[in-house]
């Protein structure tokens, strides 16, 4: 069971204001955490990733056990601690603007 | 008793001022959304309770709203606004090619026959549709296509197509309006489409009077009407008289005719509005002074309507959805600021007060008329 957690505007959008638990089938990776996440809620579809290019947006960031995963290869595995639970996904509205 | 409903897209959220016909007292209900930009909201006028909303952040991209009770309750619809094959390429502010990249939704414009289409207007400049309430939308890809898109460049804020006008005399004629390319007009529902630029004369690009590349702000027609236009281009206040074949400037005795909104009294086709903005780098009204301009001719006439606006230290801007007409016997008219006040005039603009204040910067006002 994946934790993740949304920035708040998502968390609204979805009507879910506490972390979203996924099951992750088969190996689990960015790409597979979010294609899921946008199975559960479709209207995610587009917030966080580009529809097309399926690329993350340019103000999104992922964090988990206190690394920035932002850059990482899509398709590697997500951390251990992340995909026992034991560590939630952040999904993270990038500081900007003044 | 008929009543009004006006709806108010800011930059932090959207908000929903309902009156009665007598429109002394105004409810206000929001923030919907906050937080997020709300580019446009607008409804449908077969079915008013059916409202459509553009939500955007630069942070999560777009999302399209539908209220289907008046904006007592939303539910996002479809998102999905993919380009027509291969997007190809418009022009960059420095004049290289650039791919089309969707942005942002800037204007909805539900059908006059049938509340489950609606267009809309977006950035990178294209027009889509959907036909079954938002959920799926399709691009109107002949407006892209028609030959000149390669040459259209963005103004200031993006290349955007925010004017979108169905003829009430005959849908299948289209006009959007788009910055900084100009007007189209489609006469076969979207399919094909043709600049209607003659007339127009932009001396911020190379030739003034090319067929595309003018910056236009809004375009309004009335009703009883239809084949006169008018513009209120990046400079200068235009007319048609000819669906837009044709142009000629009416700016006449206004004291800038730089400006964003206008838009069209709903009894007299001839009685006009714009709100003068001092110029394309200082966007505030002249003088401080926060002065509607109307014209009882069609243009070139101009008289300042300032009972009951501010009259010094106004720096406020009054972007290009930000102005709306209702149709009561008398005819309302309503306009929204950057400072966050919308203005309404329950006698045809000969005076004014502030409906609401202080709320976030205003993209967009849209009026219901309710029965």
């Amino acid at each position: 069971m994946i934790r993740v957690v949304l920035p708040a505007h998502l968390k609204t959008l979805i009507q879910h204001h506490h972390e979203v638990t996924l099951d992750v089938a088969g190996r689990a990776s960015q790409s597979a955490l979010l294609d899921e996440l946008e199975r559960r809620y479709p209207v995610l579809r587009g917030t966080i990733r580009d529809p097309l290019t399926r690329r993350r947006r340019p103000f999104i960031r992922f964090f988990a056990c206190e690394e920035d995963l932002s850059h990482e290869d899509v398709d590697q595995p997500l951390p251990e601690a992340v995909v026992n639970g034991e560590e939630p996904f952040f999904i993270v509205g990038a500081m900007a603007g003044g | 008793m008929a009543g009004v409903r006006v709806l108010v897209g800011t930059r932090k959220g959207a908000f929903i001022l309902t009156a009665d016909g007598t429109r002394t007292s105004w409810d206000v209900k929001g923030p919907f959304f906050a937080g997020w930009e709300m580019y446009h909201l607008k409804g449908s006028p077969v079915d008013p309770q059916r409202i459509y909303a553009s939500q955007t952040s630069g942070w999560f991209g777009q999302v399209i709203q539908r209220s289907d009770d008046g904006g007592e309750t939303w539910a996002p619809v479809g998102n999905g606004f993919t380009y027509d094959g291969v997007p190809g390429t418009h022009q960059w502010y420095d004049g290289t090619p650039h791919p089309w990249e969707f942005a942002r939704v800037w204007h909805l414009e539900p059908s006059l026959d049938d509340p489950d289409t609606v267009l809309a207007g977006v950035e990178d400049a294209a027009l889509f549709r959907s036909s079954d309430g938002g959920a799926t939308w399709s691009e109107l890809s002949g407006l892209r296509g028609h030959g000149s898109g390669p040459f259209w460049q963005p103004g200031a804020g993006g290349m955007c197509l925010h004017t979108i006008i169905v003829s009430p005399r005959d849908p299948r004629r289209i006009f959007v309006a788009i910055s900084a390319a100009g007007a189209f007009r489609s006469d076969d529902a979207g399919v094909t489409w043709r600049p209607i630029n003659r007339g127009l004369r932009s001396q911020g690009i190379p030739d003034e009077d090319a067929e595309v590349g003018h910056c236009v702000h809004r375009i309004a027609l009335h009703p009883s009407n239809p084949d006169v236009l008018y513009m209120q281009k990046h400079w200068d206040v235009m007319r048609s008289n000819d669906a837009g074949d044709s142009w000629f400037e009416v700016s006449g005795n206004l004291p800038s005719d730089f400006g964003f909104v206008i838009d069209v009294h709903a009894h007299e086709p001839e009685t006009v509005y714009v709100l003068p903005i001092t110029s394309d780098s200082v966007h505030y009204p002249p003088e401080g002074k926060l002065r509607v301009y109307r014209s009882r001719s069609g243009g070139n006439d101009w008289e300042p309507l300032t009972k009951g606006l501010p009259q010094s230290h106004c720096y406020v801007d009054v972007l290009r959805d930000a102005m709306a007409v209702d149709s009561l016997d008398e005819c309302g008219v309503y306009f929204g600021t950057t400072g966050g006040q919308v203005y309404a005039s329950r006698d045809g603009g000969d005076s004014w007060e502030a409906i609401v204040r202080d709320l976030p910067a205003v993209l967009s006002v849209e009026v219901q008329t309710l029965a």
